[in-house]
């Protein structure tokens, strides 16, 4: 269990004092996946750095399994340290060392013997699918290569946690989604903790639990990552999860007004699934039931995180005053949200 | 001897001791390979004893680096040939001669070691710094990211530095060996200029070049074996 408690960092600055972090409470359980979510500049990476004992708080207690961080030095804590993996950005491989090898890193420095060493980095190299290119060059990698090369060197010395900052945030979307996978296979079968810093929604949907969302320094708002995505209560938590729900959104905006222009006689409606509602056929069931609306479909998205699915679809309905007003009732009774975007 | 004056006084091969000629190139290369090894382990040892104090913070780490890099900048200014002179009685002490390759040594080392530890600071600095915070998140010590990350990382901008460094001490090998230290430098004063041997000159010259073209294509040669950052 890792727990934050009223944890601050402030630097001093020739502007004067700058707070980093400040004031935050959070505790991370054993084998959890855990967001944290911001912007750039929100605290992330300075929280992280305190967790790998890189920098002190100035306030607070950063307590992992019972042992106060803040307060150890030399060669516990680099003993410390080699109990938590980490996973970079910008990989942070050595170019002049092979896969293997910089898969052994860790362990050199933990000063395991060579055989062993050789035996486990191999052992690595099968769990992240890179067999094959234990001799090439991190420059001969892609970067989804280079992102698996720096979770097999973070897991050599058999972590309890894996802390990813910004891990997937220099990868294409396809790549990123692999990545994630990774990682959500490696959290189930080693029952290790991972702590998940991004700035990107979408990471923290596909694979967390639990997520803490962090502005100028402080969490805002924290809880499951269902129940963030569905009722967004801080400003900054809503435009994540917008962003992650109509990606294009200034697309679709144009499309909407060049619809509503076009039929203005329709009501624009958006449906919000979440859970069991968005595998079932509702939009084929009010077709079929209301046969007269005409029903178009704008915008729509679907995520699916660890809780289910969760999604947003907009809808325009063009017909029948009394029908419309029908479908919408039938829709609340399967408990799918509605909303009236548009109504004339 | 037959002496022509003019351009062909250049091209009179039978003037020339071939004997003579070939072990002051082989004093050339002596005094440059024994003092390039002191240079690079002396200047790899500065820079480091640079680079650390900078990077860690803390009054002694402040003082010793303005203490070493005062001493470094003092003798990477001095010019060479006004070091050998300097250096004469330390020389003695030393050597117990100020004549000969061996007598060359020590003003060589002492005036290369300082130009190349600057070099091998900024190569250290140029080290990504996100993969020794890589390195210190997995627990290594300083100790370890020095053999394991900063060495390594750097090694191709080692040798290369290495390259650049030997071929000025092959020109301060041939200064040297104009106030006695021997090699082609001191055939080509003594032989060619004080006898009016142009022909000596021109070839201790070429062998001088060939020298230099020789250590820059096994530095440039190293350097691609030892750079994996592009294949």
């Amino acid at each position: 269990m890792i727990r934050f408690k009223d944890v601050s960092k402030d630097y001093s600055t020739k502007d004067g004092k700058l707070t980093a972090v400040s004031d935050v409470n959070i505790e991370i359980n054993d084998g959890e996946i855990f967001g944290i979510v911001g912007y750039s500049g929100a605290g992330k990476s300075t929280l992280v750095r305190m967790l790998d004992g890189l920098e002190a708080p100035t306030k607070g207690e950063i307590d992992i399994n019972g042992t106060n961080i803040a307060k150890l030095y030399g060669h516990r804590l680099r003993v410390q340290r080699q109990k938590i993996g980490m996973i970079f950005q910008h990989f942070n491989l050595l170019w002049s060392r092979t896969v293997i090898d910089n898969i052994a890193l860790p362990l050199e420095i933990a000063k395991v013997p060579k055989k062993k060493r050789q035996a486990r980095a191999e052992e690595l190299v099968k769990l992240v699918g890179l067999e094959g290119r234990e001799h090439s060059y991190p420059s001969e990698l892609s970067g989804g290569q280079k992102q698996r090369v720096g979770i097999a060197r973070a897991l050599a010395n058999e972590p309890t946690i894996l802390i990813s900052d910004e891990a997937t945030s220099a990868l294409d979307p396809d790549t990123t989604n692999e990545v994630l996978d990774l990682l959500l296979k490696i959290n189930k079968e080693m029952n290790l903790t991972i702590l998940l810093i991004t700035h990107e929604m979408h990471a923290i949907a596909k694979i967390c639990e639990r997520v803490a969302v962090m502005d100028s320094g402080r969490v805002v708002e924290s809880g499951s990552v269902f129940d963030v995505f569905r009722h967004p209560k801080e400003e900054v938590t809503k435009k994540f999860v917008s962003e992650e729900f109509s990606p294009q959104q200034e697309d679709s905006t144009i499309t909407l007004d060049e619809l509503i222009k076009k039929y203005p006689e329709g009501q624009i409606i958006r449906l919000v699934f979440h859970g069991p509602q968005a595998e079932l056929p509702i939009v084929s069931e009010v077709v079929k039931r209301y046969s007269e609306l005409q029903i178009s479909i704008l915008a729509g998205a679907i995520r699916q995180t660890q809780e289910g699915a969760l999604g947003s679809l907009d809808l325009q309905f063009i017909g029948d005053e009394k029908q419309i007003t029908d479908a919408l009732d039938y829709l609340k009774k399967m408990r799918v949200e509605t909303e009236v975007i548009h109504h004339e | 001897m037959s002496n022509a004056t003019g351009l062909k006084s250049y091209f009179i091969f039978k003037n020339v001791d071939w004997p003579s000629m070939w072990s002051a190139t082989w004093e050339t290369v002596w005094m440059t390979l024994i003092s390039m090894i002191a240079v690079v382990v002396f200047g790899i040892i500065l820079g480091l004893i640079l680079y650390e104090t900078r990077t860690h913070n803390g009054p002694l780490f402040k003082v010793l680096n303005w203490i070493v890099g005062l001493f470094v900048d003092i003798f990477r200014s001095i010019p060479f040939i006004i070091l050998i002179v300097l250096l004469l009685p330390v020389t003695k002490e030393m050597i117990g001669t100020i004549i000969g390759p061996r007598a060359a040594l020590p003003s060589l080392v002492i005036s290369a070691s300082p130009f190349y530890a600057r070099m091998v600071e900024s190569y250290f600095r140029e080290v990504d710094s996100g993969v020794i915070e890589a390195a210190e998140s997995m627990g290594a010590t300083t100790w370890g990211i020095i053999t394991k990350v900063l060495l390594p990382e750097s090694k191709p901008a080692l040798i290369a530095g290495a390259t650049v460094t030997t071929i000025s001490l092959i020109s301060y090998t041939a200064m040297a060996g104009a106030i006695g230290a021997g090699g082609l430098g001191n055939l080509a004063y003594l032989d060619g200029f004080q006898s009016s041997n142009n022909t000596v000159t021109l070839v201790a010259t070429v062998i001088i070049c060939l020298f230099v073209f020789l250590v820059q294509y096994i530095g440039d040669l190293l350097v691609k074996v030892t750079d994996k950052r592009t294949l």
